[in-house]
């Protein structure tokens, strides 16, 4: 079975995509490293390799969180599924 | 399954102040820029000799000039070298070069310009060079245990397998090579921001923590007093945006999983330093690839650990460059420069284990003289530090 994105930690609310061609629509395996275990999804956004996707819904002003640590704020909401990067998520600090 | 490293070991050369090399080269090392075209003609002379050429050197003071003398020595020093030609404009600071590299025992000899010429110059150190490349020919590797090997990291064009993978590999075998009492570095200051806690966290004892922390706080007085906007496609770069990685804070914690889960910050460095006992350092150092494999050549380490997500391809004159990716679009577009693939890691066919194993094997391979990807396409990048304008 194709690994399409991996979540560091379980309470993250992120994955990062792990294949090329990622496509809307398509159904995705997930692995949770941490708890080595898998989840199920559906893309709602085209995302490239390395690129990441909301594991939950996320509203602006929200905290961003992977590898179970804080990695900035959303700018906008982003449902689960969708491509999570610099058009919606910024640095808290600098 | 499971290297046993305490049997294990390397062919290398022993240098004069017992450290142990794994290449054996005779440098040609420019004192300043305008030295660099008389280097460049002595090892065009001379096979087997290899000139440095570097922007710096004119015009520095106070700890800008400490650290270029302390980076351009160092890298005499280094190991992995067997002698050295200095050039220089003039005898003055060439002499100081000369006298810093001699003190570790190792043949070195200066020559400066003024008052002989450029071709006068190439004659005489050609000459020497000639001297120094048949002596180091004739040297022959020796046996030594791994825990005389010293290395050193730094990732570049990180993105999220980086730290999905390809830095927890390093993280890995560097937990086994503390263990084994190996002297290793690690740095990239600014490049901690976000995870500076998890690091402090892992210093060995209060006052190394303090000392970590004064050069973590230092380094962001100099980012929020020169910035413009919040650093976004200078750190991260546009290479890391486009591989996936969104905030400093994210980059941050894939960098920090080189420094593995066991390892304990044993003590500080500045830029260039030589670290006086085995264990984990931190060097305060510059993110950008180059400049921070450099300073950890002139630090004294042999070998270096280069994690890549989009395919840095960086290496360094003296320091074998190992690189690993588990990034499988840049294992597909790029399998020339990286050393190990990591890529099963993200579809569960490796494990952390199996990976670094496959980093260590690289490492000890390369230590006998197996060359890098780096090494193979003449990657030989040399930068130097610059701590702020000349006078």
């Amino acid at each position: 079975m194709t690994i399409h994105f991996v979540v560091h930690d379980e309470g993250d609310s992120v994955g990062v995509v792990v294949v090329e061609g990622l496509q809307a629509s398509n159904r995705i395996n997930g692995w949770i490293m941490d708890q080595d275990r898998m989840i199920e999804f559906d893309a709602k956004s085209d995302i490239p390799i390395g690129h990441k996707l909301a594991v939950k819904q996320i509203k602006a002003g929200d905290t961003i969180i992977k590898y179970g640590v804080d990695i900035g704020r959303a700018i906008a909401d982003i449902a689960p599924g969708e491509h999570l990067h610099v058009h919606n998520v910024k640095t808290k600090r600098w | 399954m499971g290297m046993n490293l305490k049997g294990a070991g390397f062919e290398g050369w022993r240098r004069e102040n017992g450290r142990m090399g794994v290449r054996n080269h005779v440098i040609i090392l420019p004192v300043d820029d305008l030295s660099n075209a008389a280097a460049e003609a002595v090892a065009n002379n001379i096979k087997g000799a290899l000139a440095i050429p570097h922007a710096y050197g004119r015009l520095q003071f106070g700890a800008d000039l400490d650290l270029h003398f302390r980076t351009l020595i160092g890298t005499g020093t280094n190991p992995n070298v067997a002698g050295v030609i200095v050039i220089g404009i003039e005898p003055g600071w060439t002499g100081r070069i000369v006298e810093g590299i001699a003190a570790s025992g190792k043949p070195v000899e200066g020559f400066a310009i003024e008052q002989n010429g450029d071709i006068n110059t190439i004659a005489n150190a050609s000459r020497a060079a000639y001297r120094l490349v048949k002596h180091a020919s004739r040297l022959k590797r020796t046996r030594a245990e791994l825990v005389e090997l010293w290395v050193s990291t730094k990732c570049g064009e990180s993105d999220t397998t980086s730290g999905l993978a390809s830095c927890p590999t390093v993280g890995n075998a560097f937990d086994k090579l503390w263990e084994n009492g190996n002297t290793l570095v690690f740095g990239e200051t600014t490049e901690l921001t976000g995870g500076e806690h998890l690091v402090a966290e892992r210093c060995r004892t209060p006052e190394i923590r303090a000392q970590f922390m004064a050069m973590f706080d230092r380094y962001q007085r100099v980012i929020e007093s020169n910035k413009t906007s919040d650093l976004s496609e200078s750190q991260p770069t546009k290479g890391n945006i486009e591989g996936g990685l969104t905030t400093i804070e994210e980059k941050a914690l894939g960098n920090i999983q080189k420094i593995g889960r066991k390892c304990l910050v044993d003590g500080v460095l500045d830029k260039a330093e030589a670290p006086t006992g085995p264990g984990l350092w931190f060097m305060d150092s510059s993110s950008a690839a180059a400049e921070m494999v450099t300073l950890c050549a002139a630090s004294g380490y042999a070998v270096h650990f280069f994690p890549t997500g989009q395919g840095n391809v960086i290496g360094n004159p003296i320091l074998p460059v190992i690189k690993l990716t588990a990034n499988p679009r840049t294992q597909r577009t790029m399998s020339e420069h990286i050393d190990v693939d990591v890529t099963g890691l993200l579809q569960k066919r490796m494990n952390m284990d199996d990976a670094g194993e496959a980093l260590l094997d690289c490492m000890l391979r390369a230590a006998d003289g197996e060359l890098t990807a780096a090494e193979l396409l003449g990657h030989r990048e040399f930068s130097l530090t610059r701590l702020y304008e000349s006078a």
